[in-house]
């Protein structure tokens, strides 16, 4: 289990890097933590031609704090994302989440933006972002652009980025009301069979759902009015989850049901 | 090909390898190191779990060509003066390792969570260390170790 | 300092050198050699039609590529069946590279030796191999009942079918006496694969010295010595020109007893040819399909019993899942057959197995090697006759259990050594009655209650087993004591992390009477000890401990002999202390042992300190002697072996209380008690870390581990990613109490340990789970989403079966 040759890039700006990646066209791929493209090319399932390693980029690694949330940087490790007391005060959701994200050690390379990219339906950030109307704000050969949530997530490991575009940071709202996670994973630290987070304001409440679609699934239940059983019948009646090794379709749904309740009591009392 | 200097273990290393020599081999088999262990390549076992600038990370889910200037910890480095550390000191104490594979990445993430955890809770410790496999202890032994390691490094800063 | 070291506690000597990083696994080595690495079959059944290596030849780095055609006549020829059997009446075996039909996912069919296993992974990808593809056979079922076949010329993918039965007290057959039972049950049991998964995988390293003309050769394997005779037999070599070292091994579980591998004959052929060093380092991925599986079986059980719940005919129809090739012959189902009997006197048994061939990796034993399924069978029946009496599940164990002055009992069948299956000693009762104590059996039902108030669902579960331990033939010891003093202990037997290096020392220093810092352990390297069968079977305690304590035995009558002489006394007035030899109770009249080892060599260089010293003690023997006496040999060292009449039955009882979540059916254990009685214990450290190895291989079993194999005979999960092996979190606090009820048949008294743990855990779990949700759980391992399957189905049906609420 061997990665490919590639012909790697190691740009210092910005500009460069989306100059390399422009360059690369499709046979070209950024590599930020790496966590999830380098296992894929150990197992010779991804072998892209050039690699835009961002690692050496000034600038990207940024939490701040901005008018209505945090925005994060591209460079940001989950790990410090994590910690960042700037991102939990704008949203605890944030760091709710990383913490059901993977394990301590690869937290610390792999980045919440190449997680969002990656956009695995079975990840928790894709989710959170989803649920809180974030965006992304991404950079190429015709300049910035914010992509929010709601057109960020095509399909499962698919994003509407264009070939050439990097992203450079995620913005999530801070939200009026409370939120909370949940989800259940065969192992502490695996990807989940179902997840489920919550946001509940005064005047509406929704959830995003994980692992029951191509993409986050988010799932207005504000009719509900507070009877969240109600609300998860709701978002059972809106999934489509699939059959894998570790969960029958069924179970999926019934999970999500579940775990729908739980996520938006915890968010109403949070 | 790329000339890749690193801080290993504080000392200055340098190799000429290709963009896509991974950090774990690139220690193992460019630089002779073999206490790195691999397990997996695909960042589920943890057995090759080094420190990058002192946070623990997979090294066969790293390109060496990519964290080229920075340091990196090895189970070799984490010995002073050919004395074991605590944490070192620790598991041998309490049985915590049988035939040792895993062990190097047990001993690198403990050190850097022991350090910044000197009194933890047995929660703690079992999060901290909830991304390593160990097909032979059943942990038990590596928890004890953790909390060992963890009077020991107090009684040596007492 | 003391000397008497057996049965303590004493830190293991391998740590040193492994927590500091200086272990020496087989990849650790050979940092100059050639890669290998190989292409193997992505389908699962297929003729092999052609070989296309064009695009391969230029890849830079590339030394040489090869196919079956490439072999010479030795290895050409299908690898060898290890254990044959007649009830194996088809037994098939790989070759080393494909011939022309692959037979399972991960095959291997080209070998490629390159400069780095990075080149050589990319020579890989660019050979062609084309396939006309064939029907692939998946399943047990399918197997027995479909048309396709694995082997042509193997009928009904059968590859050995076994009856063994034994009669009631009254000659009446055990069908007969169930028909005639006043009570009896019948149900289907399910068993799925799992595997060893050792963190390192294999690995094989070749040297060939050419102008020595010898090998050596290092694995990552569990048995060096067959190792090395079945190189040197395939390749043509004369067994002293090869030699085969077992460096440090990161775990082996079973699969590495296996041999050869097909690599640790390809990987020395390619070194001789090339006249390179050539090493082959196993990966994750080529681990789980080229390596070995095992547990898949489906039980079909019929019990006839009485009212007090005694056992009064077991039958027992067992469809196994051999995989592709059997080259470890039938040994796990026959030991799943023989073992079921676990600690209880059953009426009369009969117990019939079809080992039968489907495309998916072959199956060799891993750690409790068919006990778990027998187990599983057996304990399983237990709790459904406790629930169908209404009677407390340990109670109707008891009732049928072997009791103390039973001993020597005969359970009346050949054991897996070929051996009648006699215990030779235990306490079953004291046992459960230990086991009920340490977890709070009588009290449980009130916390059950208790947590059903709050809506919770607690359950427990209990699960015996007996372990045949030691088997034989033969395991030897050498020991030898140098003129520094030094004790040099070596054993053909191999590591991978049992500690062999402390608990030979411990044994070594008691029996010598030396300072256990003097004495230094070495195991599997042919260089030091060539006659050896592997570690296995949880066998090494038992067989080198007690052959290495022979061996020092034969060393100190030497000894003392030699140093009676020297101190004019009585051998039998001497006694060895802290590496003196000194008359008992006089120390004062003493002389070193490292003198002595001096003495026993007419050949007497004044190379050191001793040597000189040696003068003063040295008789001056008789003119009309030879310097070294007929039947005598120069130096203090000794060999023996040890060769049991049959294997040592070590014993246990597991208990655990689980909680199931009613909403998302999640599964918890909230506690795991071990009550375990291995003789007499060498090292209680290191007896109790066996455990809990083996009890959280068990808990994967149980919750997490399975290989998915799809209906193309694709290993769906084939990473550390979907195949769930428990981390840290998933596994709970282990509780062990020791009973220690010495073997008889052994010098040491000893019983072996190693894989105890992981025997009951599935049938534990299982009747846990059903506690708690009042559900039969019938097949193992048990997902949330399998508990919440049968949740569902059986509220639909109505069926909560014939289960009786009882405790
Ligand atoms: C053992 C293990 C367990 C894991 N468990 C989980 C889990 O439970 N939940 C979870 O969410 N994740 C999990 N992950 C994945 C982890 O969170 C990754 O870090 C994350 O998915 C990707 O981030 P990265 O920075 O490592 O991205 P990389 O691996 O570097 O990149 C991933 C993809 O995104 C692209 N990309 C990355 N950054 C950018 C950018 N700025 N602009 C454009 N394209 C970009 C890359 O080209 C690549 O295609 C796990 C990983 C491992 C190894
Ligand atoms: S080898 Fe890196 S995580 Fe397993
Ligand atoms: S000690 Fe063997 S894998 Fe942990």
């Amino acid at each position: 289990m061997k990665p490919p040759s590639f012909v790697y890039h190691a740009p210092a700006t910005v500009a460069e890097a989306v100059e390399a990646l422009a360059a690369a066209g499709a046979d070209g791929k950024v590599l930020a933590g790496g966590q999830s493209l380098i296992p894929l090319m150990n197992m010779r399932l991804a072998a892209p031609g050039h690699l835009v390693d961002i690692n050496h980029v000034a600038g990207l690694a940024e939490i701040t704090a901005e008018p209505g949330g945090v925005r994060v940087g591209a460079l940001a490790r989950h790990a410090e994302v994590e910690a960042s007391e700037t991102a939990h005060a704008a949203q605890p959701l944030v760091r709710e989440a990383l913490r059901l994200v993977a394990h301590p050690a690869v937290r610390n390379r792999g980045t919440t933006v190449g997680s969002i990219v990656h956009a695995d339906p079975a990840a928790e950030m894709p989710a959170v972002l989803a649920l809180l109307d974030g965006s992304v704000r991404v950079r190429g050969p015709e300049g910035e652009r914010d992509i929010p949530a709601g057109e960020f997530f095509v399909g499962p490991m698919e994003s509407s980025l264009r070939t050439g575009e990097l992203a450079v940071s995620v913005f999530f709202p801070s939200a009026r009301g409370g939120t909370a996670i949940l989800e259940v994973a065969r192992r502490h630290g695996d990807y989940a069979m179902a997840g489920v987070a919550a946001l509940v304001a005064p005047d509406h409440a929704k959830v995003a759902c994980l692992s029951v679609g191509a993409v986050p699934v988010v799932v207005d239940v504000t009719e509900a009015e507070g009877d969240w059983k109600r609300a998860a019948e709701l978002v059972q009646d809106q999934i489509d989850p699939e059959a894998d090794i570790h969960a029958t379709a069924d179970y999926r749904r019934h999970l999500t049901g579940v775990l729908t309740e739980r996520a938006l009591k915890a968010a109403a009392d949070a | 090909m790329h000339d890749v200097s690193l801080i290993v273990n504080g000392v200055p290393r340098e190799a000429r390898v290709p963009a896509r020599r991974l950090l774990s081999d690139f220690l193992r088999h460019d630089l002779g190191l073999t206490g790195t262990h691999v397990g997996c390549e695909h960042g589920v076992c943890g057995a090759c779990t080094v420190l990058l600038d002192g946070q623990p990370v997979r090294s066969c889910l790293t390109f060496a060509v990519s964290v080229a200037g920075h340091e990196v910890t090895t189970v070799e480095g984490l010995a002073k003066d050919g004395e074991l550390s605590a944490v070192q000191r620790g598991f041998a104490e309490c049985h915590g390792l049988q035939c040792g594979f895993c062990t190097p990445g047990f001993l690198t993430t403990a050190t850097a969570f022991l350090r910044d955890h000197p009194a933890p809770s047995d929660d703690d410790v079992i999060e901290a260390v909830s991304g390593n496999l160990c097909r032979c202890t059943g942990y038990q032994n590596i928890v004890k170790s953790v909390h060992r390691a963890a009077e020991l490094l107090a009684e040596e800063g007492s | 300092m003391t000397t008497k070291l057996f049965g303590e506690p004493v830190r293991r000597r391998e740590d040193a050198r492994l927590v500091a990083g200086n272990g020496r696994y087989l990849d650790d080595l050979g940092a100059n050699a050639l890669a290998v690495a190989f292409v193997r079959s992505p389908h699962a059944h297929a003729l092999i039609t052609g070989i296309d290596v064009d695009d391969a030849i230029d890849v830079e780095g590339l030394v040489a590529i090869y196919t079956w055609e490439d072999l010479p006549a030795g290895v050409r020829e299908p690898l060898p069946l290890l254990i044959p059997h007649p009830a194996l009446t088809h037994g098939r075996t790989a070759y080393c590279l494909a011939k022309d039909v692959v037979r399972h996912v991960g095959e291997p069919i080209v070998m490629v030796v390159a400069t780095d296993r990075y080149i050589a992974e990319d020579v890989c990808e660019r050979i062609q191999v084309s396939y006309e593809f064939l029907k692939p056979v998946v399943g047990l079922e399918t197997a027995v009942s479909g048309p396709n076949l694995v082997h042509e010329d193997v009928p009904g993918n059968i590859g050995a079918h076994m009856i063994q039965e034994v009669a009631a007290k009254d000659g009446r057959a055990t069908r007969d006496v169930i028909a005639a039972a006043p009570h009896t049950l019948e149900f289907r049991l399910d068993i799925e694969r799992s595997a060893c998964m050792p963190m390192e995988g294999k690995g094989v390293y070749a040297r060939w010295d050419a102008d020595d003309r010898s090998l050596r050769v290092y694995s990552s394997t569990q048995t060096s010595t067959s190792v090395r005779m079945a190189i040197a037999a395939k390749l043509g070599l004369p067994l002293p020109k090869v030699e085969v070292i077992a460096p440090d091994v990161g775990g082996g579980f079973g699969v590495k007893i296996v041999h050869p591998w097909p690599e640790e004959i390809l990987v020395p052929w390619a070194a001789i040819l090339l006249n390179r060093e050539v090493k082959w380092s196993e990966d994750r991925r080529e681990h789980f399909i080229s390596s070995a599986h095992e547990r898949a079986q489906v039980q079909h059980v019929k019990v006839g019993f009485d009212d007090e719940g005694h056992v009064l005919g077991l039958d027992v129809e067992i469809l196994h899942d051999h995989g592709a090739y059997t080259p470890y012959g039938i040994i796990v189902p026959i030991i799943t057959s023989t073992q079921l009997l676990g600690p209880y006197k059953i009426g009369s048994y009969r117990v019939e197995f079809f080992s039968v061939y489907t495309n998916t990796v072959q199956v060799t034993p891993y750690r409790g090697a068919g006990r778990p399924q027998g187990v599983f069978c057996m304990e399983r029946t237990m709790d459904k006759i406790a629930q169908y009496l209404g009677k407390d599940r340990t109670l109707v164990r008891a009732a049928n259990f072997i009791q103390p002055d039973e001993f020597p009992y005969d359970q009346q069948m050949i054991f897996q050594d070929g051996r009648p299956l006699i215990y030779d000693s235990g306490d079953y009762p004291e046992s459960l009655r230990k086991l009920k104590d340490l977890i709070g059996w009588d009290e449980f039902p009130l916390m059950q209650s208790k947590a059903a108030e709050e809506g919770r669902k607690l359950g427990i579960g209990v699960g015996c087993y007996v372990e045949g331990t030691g088997v034989g033939p033969y395991e030897g010891g050498h020991v030898q004591v140098t003129s520094d003093g030094r004790v040099h202990v070596s054993t053909g037997l191999t590591s991978q992390g049992q500690g062999h290096e402390t608990v030979f020392a411990q044994i070594a220093a008691t029996e010598l009477g030396v300072p256990i810092e003097k004495v230094s352990v070495v195991t599997g390297d042919t260089r030091r000890f060539g006659y050896a069968v592997g570690t296995f079977a949880s066998r090494a305690a038992v067989m080198s401990g007690n052959a290495i304590a022979l061996a020092c035995r034969k060393v100190k009558e030497k000894a003392l002999r030699i140093a009676a002489d020297a101190l004019e006394a009585d051998p039998a007035d001497l006694e060895i202390t802290d590496g003196m030899v000194h008359v008992v109770g006089a120390p004062s009249a003493s002389i070193p042992l490292a003198t002595v080892a001096v003495l026993s060599n007419p050949l007497r260089y004044a190379f050191d300190e001793e040597a000189k010293r040696a003068t003063q003690f040295a008789t001056s023997g008789s003119m009309d002697k030879p310097p070294v006496a007929e039947g005598q040999e120069p130096g203090l060292e000794g060999k023996d072996y040890y060769s049991p009449v049959r294997s040592t039955f070590a014993s246990g009882m597991h208990a655990a209380i689980v909680e199931t979540d009613p909403d998302t059916a999640e599964i918890k254990i909230l506690r795991y008690a071990v009550v375990h009685d291995c003789g007499k214990m060498i090292n209680p450290m290191l007896v109790e870390g066996q455990i809990h190895g083996g009890v959280a291989q068990g808990v994967g079993g149980a919750l997490y581990e399975k290989m998915v194999y799809d209906e193309h005979g694709q290993l769906l999960n084939a990473s550390f990613m979907d195949f769930l092996m428990p981390y840290v979190t998933e596994i709970p606090f282990i509780e062990t109490d020791h009973l220690e009820t010495p073997s008889p048949l052994n010098p040491l008294g000893i019983k072996g340990a190693g894989e105890a743990g992981v025997i009951p855990v599935s049938a534990v779990i299982a009747g846990a789970i059903e506690d708690a949700e009042k559900i039969v759980i019938d097949r193992m391992p048990i997902s949330p989403s399998d508990l919440y399957a049968l949740r569902d189905s059986s509220r639909t049906s109505g069926a909560v079966s014939r289960l009786r609420n009882t405790q």
